[in-house]
């Protein structure tokens, strides 16, 4: 890039950004202050792809045989209130660049959130120095497998309304009508109503030739409701689980009415009060999409990272029970045969959904289990290699199934598990045909208390609401309900699942792994599932 | 060969009072408040016995909490140019101007006087990744040469955080974090153990030492048997006791005790200050300025931090009350940023050894660490999780073999009830995901009547 060119850039990356934070104050920006700007890009600007471009060629100078850089624009906004009162509002914005290289077979990253043409290459020059401190003599280096199919273009969430057009004044309105509806049940002392909002616009480039750009959009609305008994010895919450966060926009919100469900969580934490403590032992469990979508999170996404069956991420989320790969694949038996799993990037509204990960890939629908046995894990580029003997048997070629993911531009990407979605049962059943069939058990909604161990055995799940099902029929509500289970046994109780019109979409935002913790937004399409015999502990201890 | 790497790059007093000066000047509002946290994180991972990946980068945010009438609205930004800055005054001016009044507005601190921070350590702030990758070949090559695999985690952290208001006040301090943990597990998954340690200061981790007690338990772990789940003594190591001590902290609230939706809460109504809780040797404190917890000299609205005991032989001695709650009980505020999270916490101890714990158990259970520790009914404060990376059974006052692993039910308050004996605190690893984190001491403890709820068959 000449002089004049970067200068001619500089200029008008500065106007642009100008334009995009003081639209509307009518004050225009001087040229000598625009000379003085640091940070000289927005999003969408030509001038990002100068930058981006400016990092690889400094990492294939500095000794990279592979590199890729990311620059993103993360735009959050948090909205928190509790019963008359606006308790937060913030928006908040991070912007930056972030390096990747392989030299030699060893990587490197750094990251900066200075956006000049000198602090890229320097980060660059800074990530390669990186990677060869890294090195050392007995190794084995990394390889990367091939990313198939198109790597340019850009990619945007399926939201209809992007959250940051929508007045605040709207949204805390509409959470403070949320919080007075809850209020009129004279039980329901305490609420909290909040909504988050992300947009994120990444950048992506490396030096296989990607080069693309993703608008990321994630929303939640949540509402928890606080009941506290007279004699001041007992209080209990209701979260709004039925909602869960989406890869979605606004409409996340207004479509899932609020308003009009407030006073059943109300309802339902007062009830909670005088529910009855569960008596420990072994129930059928039919369990709701609201709350299933976070044990199959935790005892069957988890598990089926291949880093972790590697012994990648030992010192912190833990190894796996799916280990090793070659005595489990297309072997073992994780579940009954009703029991049909697949990771997927490519769901409307899912929180994982993208046009590339990480690593420039495609990501690809692929089966993780299929009628209870095991077939596949989620791989990046780097893993794909690990499992070529597996593919190679298989004849399918050895790709990554599009895994890799960072949750910033400061932090290096690694293997983060798609959306990994249980699908329906063939018969067309639903949440009250599972009740219907079912003689003593416990009907759980909405994710609540949950632990698991390092390797995904052994896991403790609570919930929002318990009932007693007895005859077929809920007949009451209980509490202090948790359930204990070793993952192969339970999955293996599946008996009944719903079908298709039962389909629901749970998630998180915050799905924690790797050293530093990174967060993963994931969803985690279900059906409600029942499960023969679970053991049911009572956790309402007292001393 | 590596380049020389920059020195850790943190904001000066100077700079930082520059940088809240320009945001200052931008700002409209009746009461203008700035954060600046300015730093940077190094990190090298190992795994499979060599570095996996690194990373290091550097940031400022800028926060403006702008008040217009009796309306609050906040903002932040990494962008420092002069439009970036003007951006994020504009956008939290603007909510501000939108947003209902606030009933709880309290009014921002007049100028205040601080202790200068000591946690800055030029050593931890010159770590380079040569250097972390040294460090890191110690607990490689002593793993490889026991014919184990180990994975592990080294970071270090150098920040600077700045306040200043509208109203002249401006705190300043820059403090630096280095954590070291690592998991030796033999390559058949059969064994596994674990070492950490965390400080401000780099010197006073050993590398070599955390791999070497890593590499022990990874081989002591092989060939665990089961034992039932039940109520067992146990002998819990300084970082099992973080774990759980720790946990008191989301319930040190004095407006949820108050409003009747803690563990704080008074039956009947009001709150437990002066009520014992727990065995009459215990008590906890935080404070910023003791050198075994370092901490922050200033709490994130202003207020200089002090010394707090929350529990003194046993009674509850403070709750945390934020400047409003303060204010409207007729209290003093807590000079603690959002309770133990301003980084230090201690526990009382006593002079017992691991050793001489275990010596003193008839029958129990020895508890290197805890995993995956979630709440389950906050009117106990009580939590599940597993023991993890060295659990070992005890007989007759020694240790008698390896033991599965097995999930808990328990309340840190229950058995800080059931407390036997104390030994004699260190620092420990404060989170579970390795990080610097804050600066958490704890003694190990021998207490009766652990909850254990079952079995797991992860190693």
């Amino acid at each position: 890039m000449s002089p004049s060119r970067r200068d001619f850039l500089r200029t008008t990356a500065a106007a642009t950004a100008a334009g995009l934070v003081l639209a509307g104050t009518g004050r225009a920006e001087t040229a000598e202050r625009a000379a003085r700007l640091t940070n000289l890009v927005s999003p969408g600007d030509p001038a990002i792809n100068e930058l981006l471009m400016k990092a690889l060629d400094a990492a294939k100078s500095a000794g990279a045989d592979y590199a890729d850089a990311r620059v993103s624009l993360n735009r959050t906004q948090a909205i928190f209130t509790r019963e008359k009162r606006v308790g937060g509002l913030s928006d908040n914005e991070t912007f930056g660049v972030g390096v990747r290289v392989l030299v030699q077979g060893s990587w490197g990253f750094a990251a900066t959130n200075e956006l000049t043409p000198d602090a890229v290459a320097r980060v660059a020059r800074q990530a390669a120095a990186q990677a060869k401190a890294s090195r050392a003599a007995e190794r084995r280096p990394v390889t990367l497998a091939p990313a198939p199919g198109n790597q340019k273009g850009t990619w945007r969430s399926e939201a209809k309304v992007d959250p940051f057009t929508i007045p605040i004044e709207e949204k805390v309105q509409l959470l403070l009508s949320v919080n007075a509806a809850v209020m009129k049940n004279p039980q329901a002392r305490f609420v909290t109503s909040n909504m988050f909002f992300l947009k994120e616009e990444k950048s992506y480039a490396n030096t296989e030739g990607a080069l693309f750009t993703q608008t990321i959009f994630r929303s939640q609305p949540t509402v928890t409701v606080t009941a506290v008994s007279k004699d001041f010895k007992d209080f209990q919450t209701r979260q709004s689980t039925d909602i869960q966060p989406m890869g979605r926009g606004y409409e996340h919100v207004t479509e899932n009415k609020l308003e009009e469900n407030a006073p059943r969580w109300a309802d339902e934490a007062v009830q909670k009060l005088s529910a009855k403590p569960v008596e420990v032992g072994r129930y059928d469990l039919v369990l709701h999409p609201t709350h299933l979508w976070l044990t199959i999170h935790e005892s069957v996404a988890h598990p089926t990272e291949l880093d972790r069956a590697m012994g990648y991420e030992a010192n912190y989320a833990g190894t796996s029970f799916v280990f090793p790969p070659e005595k489990m694949l297309g072997t073992l038996k994780y579940g009954s045969p009703l029991m049909n799993i697949r990771g997927d990037r490519s769901q409307p509204g899912s929180l994982a959904a993208c046009g590339w990960d990480d690593d420039g890939v495609q990501p690809e629908s692929f089966d993780i289990i299929k009628q209870g046995v095991f077939v596949d894990y989620q791989t990046t580029r780097e893993q794909a290699l690990w499992l070529d003997w597996y593919y190679k048997k298989l004849g399918k070629p050895t790709r990554s199934h599009g895994c890799s993911y960072s949750q910033s531009w400061a932090d290096v990407q690694f293997q983060r598990m798609p959306n990994v979605n249980l699908l329906p049962g063939e018969k067309d059943l639903g949440w009250d045909d599972l009740i219907a069939a079912t003689d003593n058990g416990i009907a759980i909604i909405g994710e609540g208390s949950f632990s698991i161990d390092q390797q995904r055995y052994n896991a403790q799940f609570g919930g929002q609401l318990f009932y007693e099902i007895k005859g077929g029929k809920i007949v009451g509500m209980l509490k202090d309900v948790a359930y204990q289970m070793r993952t192969p046994d339970f999955w293996g109780s599946l008996d009944m699942l719903g079908g298709q019109k039962s389909y629901f979409m749970g998630g998180a935002f915050n799905d924690g792994k790797g050293q530093p913790s990174q967060s993963n937004a994931v969803s985690h399409g279900c059906v409600p599932t029942r499960h023969r015999q679970i053991n049911v502990i009572n956790t309402g201890r007292q001393s | 060969m590596s380049r020389p790497q920059e020195p850790a790059r943190v904001m000066s007093r100077d700079e930082a009072r520059a940088l809240a000066k320009r945001v200052l000047g931008f700002s409209t509002a009746n009461e203008t408040r700035v954060s600046i946290n300015s730093g940077s994180r190094g990190n090298t991972r190992f795994a499979v016995n060599q570095v996996s990946t690194a990373g290091d980068n550097t940031d400022t945010t800028v926060v403006v909490r702008s008040v217009i009438g009796n309306k609050v609205g906040s903002a932040s930004t990494n962008r420092l140019d002069d439009t970036g800055l003007k951006g994020v005054v504009e956008a939290s001016e603007r909510l501000a101007k939108l947003t209902p009044d606030d009933p709880e507005l309290m009014p921002e601190l007049e100028p205040q006087q601080y202790r200068e921070g000591t946690s800055w350590n030029e050593g931890t702030a010159g770590l380079d990744p040569a250097a972390r990758a040294a460090a890191v070949a110690k607990i490689t090559g002593a793993a490889r040469g026991a014919g184990l695999v180990s994975t592990g985690y080294l970071e270090t952290t150098a920040t600077a955080q700045a306040i200043a208001n509208s109203k002249g006040l401006f705190a300043y301090n820059r403090d630096t974090g280095a954590a070291l943990t690592t998991t030796v597990r033999t390559p058949d998954g059969s064994g596994s153990g674990w070492a950490g340690a965390t400080s401000n200061a780099w010197d006073k981790i050993d590398p070599a030492a955390l791999g070497a007690r890593a590499v022990d338990k990874a081989k002591r772990s092989v060939g665990a048997v089961a034992v039932e789940p039940g109520r067992y003594t146990v002998v819990l190591e300084p970082t099992a006791v973080g774990n759980l001590v720790q946990l008191i902290a989301g319930s040190i609230n004095a407006r949820s005790a108050d409003e009747g939706r803690s563990f704080f809460t008074k039956p009947g109504g009001g709150n437990k200050i002066g009520e014992k809780v727990v065995d009459e040797r215990v008590t906890l404190v935080s404070d910023s300025f003791d050198p075994e917890t370092l901490g922050a000299p200033f709490t994130a609205d202003g207020l200089p931090t002090s010394r707090v005991p929350w529990i003194e032989n046993g009674v509850v001695k403070n709750l945390n009350y934020d400047r409003y709650w303060a204010k409207k009980q007729g209290k003093e505020p807590t000079g603690v940023g959002g309770g133990f999270f301003s980084g230090s916490l201690a526990m009382s101890g006593g002079t017992e050894t691991i050793e001489s714990l275990i010596a003193g158990c008839e029958r129990g259970l020895l508890v290197t660490r805890f995993w995956y520790i979630r709440p389950v009914d906050p009117r106990t404060i009580l939590f599940t999780g597993l023991t993890r990376d060295g659990t070992f059974l005890i007989k007759g006052g020694k240790i008698a073999g390896a033991v599965r692993n097995l999930r808990f039910n328990e309340s840190p308050i229950f058995m800080l009830n059931n407390l036997e004996a104390m030994g004699v605190p260190v620092r420990v690893s404060s989170g579970e995901s390795g990080s610097a984190g804050g600066a958490i001491v704890m003694p190990p403890i021998r207490a009766r009547d652990f909850n254990f709820t079952s079995l797991s068959d992860a190693i």
